[in-house]
């Protein structure tokens, strides 16, 4: 039954396509191969990019700032304390310097909904950063976990560092596919959540995190294979470089 | 009344019945003109931010035209990867048998509710209906389809399906089906009231239903792009996930995807980016859905596909833009086009996707302003497709086939005219009678009242006074 509708749509298709109409690619051929040139917008310079993202965040209410490496901890640690947080669930990779004192961390080895669920917040990394859109780029690698922890708790709270950070959206996407990422489950964030649901009105708050905060590292010392990747990829320096 | 008109197999309801109802309805007016006011406004300031956006538009156009033309080849690519990755992808030629590959799917896992992310194309199949016949609720989760949900109406809006209604309204349906007495009319505490209500369906429901607004078919993603989070928590929480996706929501690359992310926001919610985004490919061991379906729907898109200038209306991306730029839209609603696909690009899409014999009023429910051409981000050309159903329309009456009120008047009326036309002599003359007629029927005034069928033409509108010289008269006097 199924292969025979699966064989009819198909029939129905190649009829309905069948006047002529220029036909650009063939079987398991990617697009990248022969597509022309993409549209670009102009391109940030380094000092630039930082700053873009740092103001687009803001716009959409997220707390943001821009910290260094040697400042990291400090940061993390006076976020948790305003926020008030006591219990924090982070991924099981989430690298020793970001782990606060002083509250109960819980590890994520598959820990059940309900423990996420009530916990006050969430520590993570992130992939990369888009400055154009105010976009951070989770994708389950390092020091991000599963989808669902950052997504039950509260409060998020999320490590970009500058090497991370490209300009706009097409270099995301060169980006994650340099990286290998593109099969890996993404979560795109910008912002907390939101709805316009209600007159058009934007509403900060609705079933994801409601406060999202993001400290920029703005630093040499961690920049490495992730500023490399991103430099091959878009063909323009890391927003860090400079 | 969800789904695509009221009664599958049946003529919709004719636009200009449905229409006079909304604009006698003052409190929708003020509604409607206040959010599409607004939405314009946030659209056009993060559209003019982008100096290329007239560049990515076209990028955009051409993408989706490239797919199109070979979307045999892109669906059978997308097929191999959701399939490799573990996903398995079912074949839907009618609403039929999408829901029932759905129904079949939850009888399956024993699910008696599902949880939606909110999808125009499941509202189009009547998922929610068909699966309440087997046993199975299916709750909404997006805030505007929990509100029209709760309210039992149909969506009037693409992007904001509770348009129509102002948080007064909203407050007064949360406090009477919430239960929540407490609440005021704040959109923050209605967001909240919505949060609590839907908190414990996220962490507990086994089965979840999504649209997708994109997949990939280089290597098998689909994508969601929603603001509130209950698309990730539908997404991510539940064992398992059926995704029911029009064929023409294919892109071929990942290139295409970032051009696409690049239109829909800003055309949509006017914003850079909503707030999030899902892609995911198959199932991923130990984060996600452990069994995922791909359900790619027809049901009618091939047939929209085999008309050469119908088929752009295929490029839909689902923003809304059209919408919210539109003086017809503005004015009457969503609901006056009895379809879940309103607005002008409900008016070219619903012909096309039921038969333009189903619908055939839609193609006139515009003034061919052209307003929606230039916002469109796959640049649909919906005025020339809106012509293009007109002259279907006209062709079916002339075979006696059409629902015009008065088929040979009309037939006449344009006879006439083409004969007027057809000569310099024929048309100065009738130019010159017209002006005599108009200034004897409006006593040099507007004209407020023709005689005889002109009676219902001039009882919504006045026709302004014919000017005292032509501009052939003009010109000739000039020289």
């Amino acid at each position: 039954m199924s292969d025979d509708a699966r064989a009819a749509m198909l029939a129905r298709i190649r009829r309905a396509i069948a006047d002529g109409a220029p036909r650009h690619g063939a079987h398991g051929v990617s697009a990248h191969d022969d597509a022309p040139a993409l549209v670009r917008g102009v391109p940030l310079d380094a000092a630039t990019c930082i700053a873009r993202l740092v103001h687009r965040v803001e716009e959409y209410r997220a707390h943001v700032e821009v910290t260094t490496h040697d400042a990291l901890p400090a940061a993390i640690a006076a976020r948790v304390a305003m926020r008030g947080a006591r219990t924090l669930v982070i991924p099981a990779d989430l690298p020793v310097a970001w782990r606060p004192a002083g509250v109960a961390l819980r590890e994520d080895h598959a820990l059940d909904v309900a423990t996420l669920d009530a916990v006050d917040g969430v520590i993570t990394g992130c992939r990369l950063a888009i400055a154009e859109t105010g976009t951070i780029v989770l994708d389950g690698g390092a020091a991000q976990g599963r989808r669902a922890i950052s997504l039950l708790p509260d409060w998020h709270c999320c490590v970009v560092f500058a090497s991370q950070v490209v300009g706009d959206v097409p270099d995301a996407v060169r980006a994650l596919a340099a990286a290998g990422s593109l099969s890996r489950p993404q979560t795109w964030i910008s912002g907390p959540s939101a709805t316009s649901d209600i007159e058009l009105d934007r509403v900060e708050g609705v079933h994801g995190p409601r406060t999202l905060e993001v400290l920029v590292v703005r630093d040499a010392r961690r920049q490495g294979a992730a500023s490399s990747v991103i430099a091959a990829a878009t063909g323009r320096p890391p927003a860090s470089a400079a | 009344m969800t789904g695509i008109g009221t009664r599958p197999g049946r003529p919709l309801p004719r636009f200009e019945a449905l229409a006079p109802a909304r604009l006698d309805d003052a409190q929708l007016r003020r509604n409607l003109g206040k959010a599409t006011a607004t939405i314009r406004g946030k659209r056009q300031t993060v559209v003019d931010e982008l100096p290329h956006w007239e560049a990515l538009r076209e990028e955009g156009r051409a993408a989706k035209a490239a797919v199109l033309a070979e979307l045999d080849v892109r669906l059978e690519q997308l097929e191999a990867r959701v399939r490799a990755a573990g996903g398995q992808v079912h074949w839907a030629p009618t609403a039929a048998d999408a829901t029932r590959i759905v129904g079949d799917i939850a009888a399956r896992h024993a699910a008696r509710e599902v949880i939606k992310v909110k999808s125009i194309t499941t509202d189009e199949i009547r998922l929610n209906e068909a699966l309440a016949a087997r046993g199975i609720v299916a709750t909404e989760t997006d805030l505007a389809e929990l509100i029209i949900q709760l309210a039992g109406e149909p969506s009037s809006h693409i992007l904001v399906p509770a348009i129509h209604k102002n948080r007064s309204e909203i407050r007064e349906l949360f406090v009477a089906r919430l239960g929540q007495g407490d609440l005021t009319d704040e959109p923050r505490a209605l967001a909240g009231a919505a949060r609590r209500h839907l908190r414990a369906k996220f962490l507990s429901v086994p089965m979840a239903v999504s649209g997708a607004n994109f997949a990939v078919a280089e290597t098998g993603a689909v994508c969601v792009v929603e603001s509130e989070g209950n698309g990730r928590m539908c997404l991510t929480l539940p064992r398992v996930l059926v995704t029911v996706m029009g064929i023409e929501k294919v892109v071929a690359s990942w290139d295409d995807l970032g051009t696409m992310l690049q239109l829909l926001p800003r055309s949509s919610t006017g914003e850079r980016m909503n707030p999030y985004t899902s892609i995911w490919t198959g199932v991923t061991p130990g984060d996600g859905p452990e069994e995922f379906h791909l359900v790619l729907l027809d049901n009618g898109r091939t047939q929209v596909l085999a008309d050469s200038v119908g088929r752009q209306a295929l490029q839909c991306i689902r923003c809304s833009a059209c919408l919210n730029v539109c003086p017809v839209y503005e004015r009457t609603g969503g609901h006056a086009y009895a379809s879940v696909y309103p607005g002008p690009i409900g008016a070219i899409l619903t012909p096309q996707l039921l038969g333009v014999e189903q619908a055939d009023s839609l193609p006139y429910a515009s003034t061919l302003c052209g307003a929606c051409y230039d916002v469109c981000p796959v640049k649909i050309n919906i005025p020339e497709v809106l012509v293009h159903l007109r002259g279907r329309a006209v062709e079916r009456q002339a075979a006696g086939a059409g629902t015009h009120p008065y088929p040979r008047l009309e037939r006449l009326a344009m006879r006439l005219a083409a004969w007027a036309f057809g000569s310099t002599t024929r048309y100065t003359l009738a130019t010159r009678v017209a002006r005599v007629a108009l200034r004897l029927l409006g006593g040099g005034g507007a004209v407020t009242r023709l005689p005889g069928y002109g009676a219902r033409w001039t009882a919504v509108r006045d026709l302004p006074p014919p000017p005292a010289q032509s501009f052939r008269d003009w010109w000739d006097a000039r020289t």
